[in-house]
């Protein structure tokens, strides 16, 4: 073991942390892809069983993979943008003949007959797929913790929670199983993990990155985003997944994002946004490296404006009311007649039921029966209509908002890592960690989480940059003088 | 609790939204699920105090609707691949149990 870590010790003095940088040393010849996975195998090996990131971890098929991605250099052929770099893929995106379980045990033994679009695209562009990444059952959580295969650890300190739901993407890039990784987002499952866990995490415009192959949770608010170590890290993956599938009936006709050429524009006279009414609750720890933040890009040059949210408060209410609304009907093809888990019974009907119960875990029970209680006959109007019409406020909140900000800053979870178990039995406790991230699915717009230094513990706190739809180019120009600010006042890294 | 529980949603509200989403509860799964579905509506009333009657409900984020392909023939998903995920299949289907004793 020991002998392992002197490797590893020495494989990071040649491998680089960043996508770019390996994919620039791969494509050049410089480094083998074999090489760079092999580094990321031994620092599995070494950490995996103490943080469990993984479902699944793929060596065999990343070996391969590594391997033609060298044959192609060699025979002078261009990998692609991530040529030879090490990727963690959620575990609810399809990968063809990889099992994909949801984190559910009613997935059992499913391999599915398609890559995802994303998967596809990442492979397109040279990405080595390492494995799938753990998540709360169907992306249902906020903690990792409702996994039918067990907890996420955080890599930052292992008796803490990573976030969720994509918390297993959060603590692979985290902990160095790979620079970079995909999870998806649906009230705050990339950003509010990546905050915990203390790397750059990116929801982008509902429609820009296609969820073909995304196995659908609450289908109007999902999207697919990337996780990394750094800002440009992020965008180089998104520039590699983004832009139109005719796969996917929501994605936005347009070609891919282009965001590695505005990171160094600065933030010179950019309106950056405060809400004054935010909802409440942020630990104080939290609030101040908001503050340090807004600090930070006024001194870059950015004008500080204060705007008004008044039904930003809602938000929670009406995400908790849509999304299991959506879930409901869209997990209702878990049925033991196509593929996973089927426990028999003597009629279609009671095997429905029977393979459900078994199946489901008790989180996604919960959410299934929300939502179909709040789409019954007699209680739509009082409950999910409602919530739609609520919805519709929070988007003309922002607006009116973004009439007087080109982004905003919030915190992206109220509170840093929690220990684990601390809120595992109370569903309502945990809902509250995504009041900062819901508002903007409803809204259907892009916001990243960059981390900003530590709060309590020492442990990572994360601000939030929300921007209008398809505001990616100035978000991420935020984002990257966020990034060089802390760079700068830590002298370096 | 309980009696705010009672009132945002009951237990015969609890066994009928269950047999709906084709979900078999325990009795004490049944209280434990009344009692966490009244806690968050009993949160979620927060919006009863809004005037919504002039607000149109939003639906999705980004103004797409009637997105059609071109009619032509493509790659479909090959079909011993799909069948080979199936916990029964026969004869290139999918075979269920019998399907009767609807619970209507």
């Amino acid at each position: 073991m020991f002998h392992q870590s002197l490797d590893w010790t020495v494989e990071m003095t040649t491998i680089p942390s960043t996508a770019a940088a390996i994919a620039d040393a791969v494509r050049s010849g410089v480094l083998k892809a074999t090489d760079v996975l092999e580094a990321h195998v031994a620092r599995i090996a070494e950490r995996e069983g103490e943080i469990h990131a993984f479902n699944l971890v793929t060596t065999d098929e990343a070996r391969a993979a590594a391997e033609r991605i060298d044959a192609d250099v060699a025979a002078g052929r261009d990998p692609g943008v991530l040529a030879g770099v090490p990727i963690a893929i959620k575990d609810n995106m399809c990968t063809r003949g990889i099992a994909t379980t949801c984190s559910s045990k009613i997935l059992e033994g499913w391999r599915p007959p398609y890559d995802a679009t994303v998967v596809q695209r990442l492979a397109a562009a040279g990405a080595v797929t390492i494995g799938k990444t753990n998540l709360d059952e169907f992306a249902m959580g906020s903690s990792t913790e409702n996994s039918a295969f067990g907890v996420t650890y955080n890599p930052r300190d292992i008796t803490r929670v990573s976030g969720g739901s994509s918390g297993g993407s959060a603590a692979a890039v985290a902990a160095g199983f790979s620079p970079i990784s995909i999870g998806s987002d649906t009230g705050g499952s990339i950003r509010q993990p990546a905050a915990l866990c203390g790397v750059v995490g990116v929801k982008p415009t509902y429609g820009t990155v296609s969820r073909y192959g995304l196995v659908a949770f609450a289908s109007s608010l999902d999207q697919v985003g990337p996780f990394s170590t750094d800002v440009r890290d992020s965008a180089l993956v998104l520039e590699a997944i983004s832009g139109h599938d005719p796969m996917d009936s929501t994605s936005i006709p347009q070609g891919p994002l282009s965001l590695q050429g505005v990171l160094s524009q600065g933030v010179e006279g950019l309106r950056v946004g405060r809400i004054t009414d935010m909802p409440g609750g942020a630990d104080p720890d939290v609030t101040e490296r908001l503050e340090a933040a807004c600090d930070a890009l006024q001194a870059a040059g950015a004008i500080m404006v204060d705007v008004q949210m008044p039904s930003m408060k809602y938000g929670l209410t009406a995400y908790y009311l849509i999304a299991p609304a959506e879930a409901s009907s869209n997990l209702a093809r878990y049925d033991g007649v196509r593929y996973g888990k089927r426990v028999n019974a003597p009629d279609t009907n009671a095997m429905y039921s029977a393979t459900r119960s078994a199946g489901f875990g008790d989180e996604v029970k919960r959410r299934i029966m929300l939502g179909t209680y709040a789409l019954s006959a007699g209680y739509y109007d009082a409950y999910y209509g409602k919530a739609l019409k609520v919805r519709r406020l929070i988007s003309e909140d922002f607006d009116r908002a973004y009439t007087r900000a080109d982004v905003l800053l919030t915190p992206t979870s109220p509170i840093v890592a929690f220990p684990v178990g601390a809120k595992s039995d109370d569903p309502l406790a945990m809902y509250l960690c995504d009041v900062y991230t819901i508002p903007t699915n409803l809204a259907g717009h892009p916001a990243m989480s960059v981390p900003f230094g530590t709060g309590a513990f020492g442990l990572p706190v994360g601000v939030q940059i929300m921007a209008p739809t398809l505001g990616e180019q100035t978000m991420f120009r935020v984002a990257a003088s966020l990034e060089r600010s802390m760079i700068a006042s830590s002298g370096g890294r | 609790m309980s009696e705010t529980a009672s009132e945002r949603i009951s237990i015969e509200a609890v066994i009928k939204a269950s047999r709906l989403s084709r979900l078999d509860l325990t009795p004490a799964e049944v209280a434990r699920m009344t009692s966490q579905l009244a806690g968050m509506l009993e949160h979620f009333a927060d919006i009863d105090a809004l005037d919504l009657s002039a607000v149109e409900p939003m639906t999705r984020p980004y103004p797409l609707s009637n997105v059609l392909r071109q009619d032509v023939v493509v790659q479909g998903l090959d079909r011993d691949e799909v069948l080979a995920n199936a916990p029964a299949a026969e004869e290139g289907r999918f075979r269920v149990p019998p399907i009767v004793g609807l619970d209507g």
